[in-house]
């Protein structure tokens, strides 16, 4: 067996699953929260990484250093797409909400649609260049054939934000309420809580990670369409619902558990098949346990 | 301290609250007794803004606070301790009390008041850092209420805290409820089916029919009502 070949697969797979990961978390927190799929998640991830080839472009001209605009227009990039997720809930989803489950799928089919050719008319159907920003990193040489430097930018700073993450979810006033909007909003309102804000913060942190990983894989890939939230956006989806939907270390295992699928699969079997691997080791795994890998049998209250 | 007056609550088109006009004082122990389905979830949802009341007017402290959010009820110091309890299953016990204290910010009155309440029940102590889920439903009661308690209520309403207890674990959480009155100076709101108990603990009673109130007097005449005795004290 070829040790390096393995090697390229699972860190091609680690790769991949962390930009997984860093969209399927909004899934499954606004699923969470809400019981609502958001199918126009993807896009959140797509227009995080337009605007950041916008800002990137536009200030590529003024000679500044490319770490520096790399940070900039990432950071800009989330707070745009936050701003969006928060809005599309807003509109699209708020009012619907205490009607059926439905209306609101509906509706996020929709604002998918609806943000797709919103993109696609503003700018183009094209796929657009994205600069490379990155700088090449001394440590990197000895293992240069493994990983590339925006690979390593991509390992580390889903692993930061998975830590972050983790604390503010398990440790925080706000993580802890928004653990108990999920399990019962009724009772969290007659705490105090007020599940708008709730809401509101979930929609900020899902939609933050989306830009993010919308930004990095550009970054990683060196170019993007506005098509690319909607395949991705279904893998993330497809992750979510392997590890457990609602769980948020569900998301993040069925990310890196669907991705190595799909790198191992396509290096070792055929690269014709990548996506039929994610959604046969979907069906497999649900077979098994149908509320996936980490999640929980909805509980239904007495 | 809260004045209702002649609120109606609706599910939809289904009317379950019909005028209900209930009063009460600072300090008191209040009951609402009625049988399945007279709407005393509905009144205490109604109080608590989840189901806001389309006609009517619930005063608070001189306040009107019929369209008022839950969160700003809560915050005006009304807490719930609903039907079920509702305890927050994947959250441990500790982090469901803290829930209970969720809009207070002062770290050291929070410590303090979690002291109070595992004084109260030790048990919730020892089982600290359990899931809320895995207690049994007498513990799941005493952390509702103490839950509640952290909210730091001037009126605590209750929900049916004996449904599904053992007799001597609802004399054990009747008996917290007194101590509360009496040591927290917090006005009680009980709402319960066996209206035995409620109507021994209580001041004054109200008896809800089909969304109606039908009787209001002291706990004591209503024990030695003929009506009250043939249809809720089986004697
Ligand atoms: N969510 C709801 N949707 C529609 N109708 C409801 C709803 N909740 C309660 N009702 C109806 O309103 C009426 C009053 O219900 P409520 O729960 O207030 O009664 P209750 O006195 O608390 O009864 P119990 O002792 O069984 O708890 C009932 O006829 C009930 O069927
Ligand atoms: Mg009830």
């Amino acid at each position: 067996m070829d040790l390096q070949y393995f090697f390229e697969l699972f860190v091609g797979g680690l790769t991949k699953g962390s930009i997984y990961a860093l969209i399927a978390l909004g899934y499954t927190m606004v699923y969470g929260i809400i019981k609502l799929i958001n199918f126009a998640h993807g896009e959140i991830y797509m227009i995080g990484a337009f605007t950041a080839l916008i800002i990137a472009s536009a200030l590529s001209f003024t000679g500044m250093n490319p770490v520096l605009i790399f940070l900039i227009s990432t950071i800009l990039a989330i707070i745009f797409s936050a701003s969006y997720g928060v809005t599309m809930e807003k509109i699209a989803y708020k009012p619907l909400r205490g009607s059926q489950r439905l209306s609101g799928l509906i509706s996020a089919i929709g604002m998918s649609m609806f943000l797709q050719n919103y993109v696609l008319l503003a700018q183009t159907s094209d796929f657009l260049p994205f600069p490379n920003l990155i700088p090449e990193f001394k440590f990197l040489e000895p293992v240069k054939s493994l990983i590339s430097p925006s690979g390593f930018i991509i390992l580390v700073t889903t692993a930061i934000v998975m830590i972050l993450l983790t604390y503010l979810i398990k440790f925080t006033k706000t993580g802890k309420a928004m653990r108990a909007t999920s399990q019962d909003p009724k009772m969290s309102q007659l705490l105090g809580i007020n599940i708008s804000k709730v809401i509101t913060m979930t929609f900020i942190i899902g939609s933050s990670t989306a830009a993010l990983g919308g930004v990095l894989i550009s970054t990683h890939i060196g170019q993007l369409n506005f098509y690319i939230g909607f395949i991705t956006g279904i893998k993330a989806f497809v992750a979510a619902v392997l590890g457990g939907i609602g769980s948020i270390p569900g998301a993040v295992l069925g990310s890196f558990v669907l991705a190595w699928t799909e790198s191992f699969g396509t290096g070792y079997i055929s690269s014709d098949y990548e996506d039929v691997f994610a959604f046969l080791f979907l069906i497999i795994i649900l077979i098994f346990r149908p509320s996936g890998i980490l999640g929980r049998p909805e509980n239904k209250k007495v | 301290m809260l004045k209702i007056e002649g609120i109606q609550t609706f599910y939809g088109n289904i009317q379950a609250l019909h005028d209900v006009s209930i009063e009460i004082n600072e300090g008191e122990i209040i009951t609402l007794i009625g049988a399945n389905g007279a709407g005393k979830s509905t009144t205490l949802m109604s109080i608590s803004g989840v189901e806001q009341a389309r006609h009517g007017k619930i005063i608070f402290e001189g306040q009107d606070i019929t369209h008022m959010d839950p969160d700003k009820i809560v915050q005006l110091g009304i807490i719930q301790v609903p039907e079920g309890r509702r305890i927050f299953p994947f959250l441990t016990v500790a982090e469901n009390l803290d829930m209970g204290a969720f809009l207070r910010n002062n770290k050291e009155e929070i410590k303090r008041d979690i002291d109070y309440v595992y004084s109260l029940f030790p048990l919730l102590k020892e089982r600290r850092s359990q899931a809320g889920g895995t207690l049994s439903g007498g513990e799941q009661q005493m952390l509702a209420i103490s839950r509640a308690l952290m909210a730091k209520p001037k009126l605590l309403l209750l929900d049916e805290p004996s449904l599904g207890l053992a007799p001597i674990i609802v004399q054990q959480i009747m008996n917290i409820i007194k101590k509360i009155n009496t040591e927290q100076k917090t006005t009680i709101f009980l709402v319960e089916q066996n209206a035995n108990l409620a109507l021994k603990l209580a001041d004054r009673g109200y008896v809800m029919e089909t969304g109606k109130v039908t009787l209001n007097d002291t706990a004591k005449n209503l024990r030695e009502n003929d009506a009250v005795k043939k249809a809720y004290l089986g004697i």
